[in-house]
């Protein structure tokens, strides 16, 4: 079966190459294969397979990522609005569907 | 709940460690189908805290999960034959990715569970292993600074966890890779049935007072011959955006899920009309396409929060163009709708 990809060009995904120090837990916690170390440093290979979900970011040692995360989920896009809070997809503490 | 998968105590360092079956049973089957279905979905939990499998000892693995019990069923299943400790993080029932998403599956749970359960003293090593999904939410390097446990990301499914082990604690490029096949769809779909079952009822409620509408003023008549068939373009419509749309994902044309249940919906649309179900005038027939279009539309677009490969940044891209297209659908269906009927 073909890798389902999502709207190309859209990715908050940065990543600052003089920062980083090779480390490749960049590698290791991305579900999507974004990333690839060689020549010492981290790259981004697959930027249109970021699913912004942060896990580079938060577990990057020396902070050369930032992604703008959050949860890719229409219904909680519109849940957000109404709340006008963050776009939330209710996972806890109420009976609304979780993304 | 009836903790059906508690097999006994097991003693370690001055502490009473439950544990745990690697067997699932009918119970945990019929569990899992109806918190599939909804029934009981935000209860369906374990304690959290340490369990043991098999017969460990200081030396053997310890792995992390959610309190969510399909997430530690599924953890349990794939630790048959294996000895070791299971960590159950307070996720308020929710499952690892989801958790992590929102921070509960996170790096002070993490270090507070450690701390109660009191890890260094029933382990003599330091390394941990959580699933790779959890990575969302843990910092693995402020674990380390705060607790002196190194986290190790496992593969992002517990069926790669004996072949994790076997290559000597490194997950491939295939066990770090999050898939979404036809059978994960599948799984999800009962519940996203579900979820829209509001606005599927709100849709039938103003169509069943359209139906009614006649060249005479209103008539009550009407809502059961029109009417019916009205519901039954709706629920078509509703089925086509949450079910056959999940279902063909990757087949159906364009990126934007809002893209692909509008094909889905034309589709529908198109069995309907020639089935002589979308009226009987030219007025009609254009307002059933509208409709069905962006009720089958609208309902895909929700399915971004159940895939595993949308972003924020997108799924915010494909609403602002296609929400005003699917509001705009809606409206001028109705009105034709009406209009149809006047004429």
């Amino acid at each position: 079966m073909k890798e389902l990809t999502y709207l190309p060009d859209v990715a908050t995904l940065k990543l600052c190459e003089n920062t980083c120090n090779g480390c490749g837990m960049c590698t290791k916690v991305c579900p999507h294969d974004v990333f690839e170390v060689f020549a010492k440093k981290a790259h981004i290979v697959r930027r249109d397979y970021c699913m912004e979900c942060g896990a580079c970011e938060l577990n990057c040692p020396v902070h050369a990522i930032t992604v703008k995360s959050g949860v890719g989920c229409a219904a909680g896009i519109i849940n957000g609005i109404l709340k006008n809070s963050e776009p939330t997809c209710g996972c806890s503490n109420n009976n609304s569907k979780c993304c | 709940m009836k903790d059906s998968f508690l097999t006994g105590n097991f003693q370690v360092a001055n502490a009473t460690v439950p544990l745990v079956s690697t067997e699932l049973h009918s119970a945990d089957f019929w569990g899992a189908v109806m918190v599939r279905w909804g029934f009981n979905r935000d209860n369906y939990r374990v304690s959290p805290g340490l369990y043991a499998v098999g017969n460990p000892d200081q030396s053997s693995d310890v792995f992390v999960t959610a309190n969510y019990k399909l997430s530690f069923d599924t953890l349990r299943k794939s630790l048959s034959g294996i000895n070791g400790w299971i960590l159950v993080l307070d996720t308020n029932g929710i499952n690892v990715w989801c958790a992590a998403g929102k921070g509960t599956f996170g790096t002070n749970e993490l270090i507070r569970k450690i701390r109660q359960a009191s890890l260094e003293k029933v382990i003599h090593h330091k390394r941990i292993i959580l699933p790779q999904l959890g990575a969302t939410g843990v910092a693995a390097h402020k674990i380390k600074e705060e607790t002196g446990f190194n986290v190790q990301y496992g593969p992002v499914r517990a069926s790669d966890i004996k072949k994790f082990i076997k290559n000597g604690y490194r997950a491939d490029k295939e066990m770090r890779r999050v898939t979404f096949r036809f059978m994960d769809r599948i799984k999800l779909i009962s519940n996203d049935l579900l979820y829209g079952k509001f606005y599927l009822l709100g849709a039938i409620a103003i169509i069943l007072a359209i139906s009614g509408v006649a060249k005479d003023g209103f008539a009550f008549r009407n809502l059961f011959d029109k009417g019916s068939e009205a519901i039954i373009n709706l629920f078509f419509a509703y089925i086509s955006g949450i079910v056959i749309t999940p279902m063909f994902l990757p087949y159906i044309p364009g990126r934007s899920f809002a893209m692909k249940g509008f094909l889905c919906g034309s589709l529908t649309f198109i069995i309907l009309l020639l089935s002589g179900m979308t009226g009987s005038n030219l007025f009609e027939n254009l307002s059933w396409f509208l409709i069905i279009t962006a009720v089958s539309s609208f309902m895909a677009m929700n399915f971004t929060g159940s895939s595993t490969f949308t972003s924020l940044s997108g799924v915010k891209k494909e609403m602002r163009f296609s929400m005003p297209v699917q509001i705009g659908f809606a409206v001028a269906g109705v009105i034709l709708q009406v209009i149809g009927k006047i004429l």
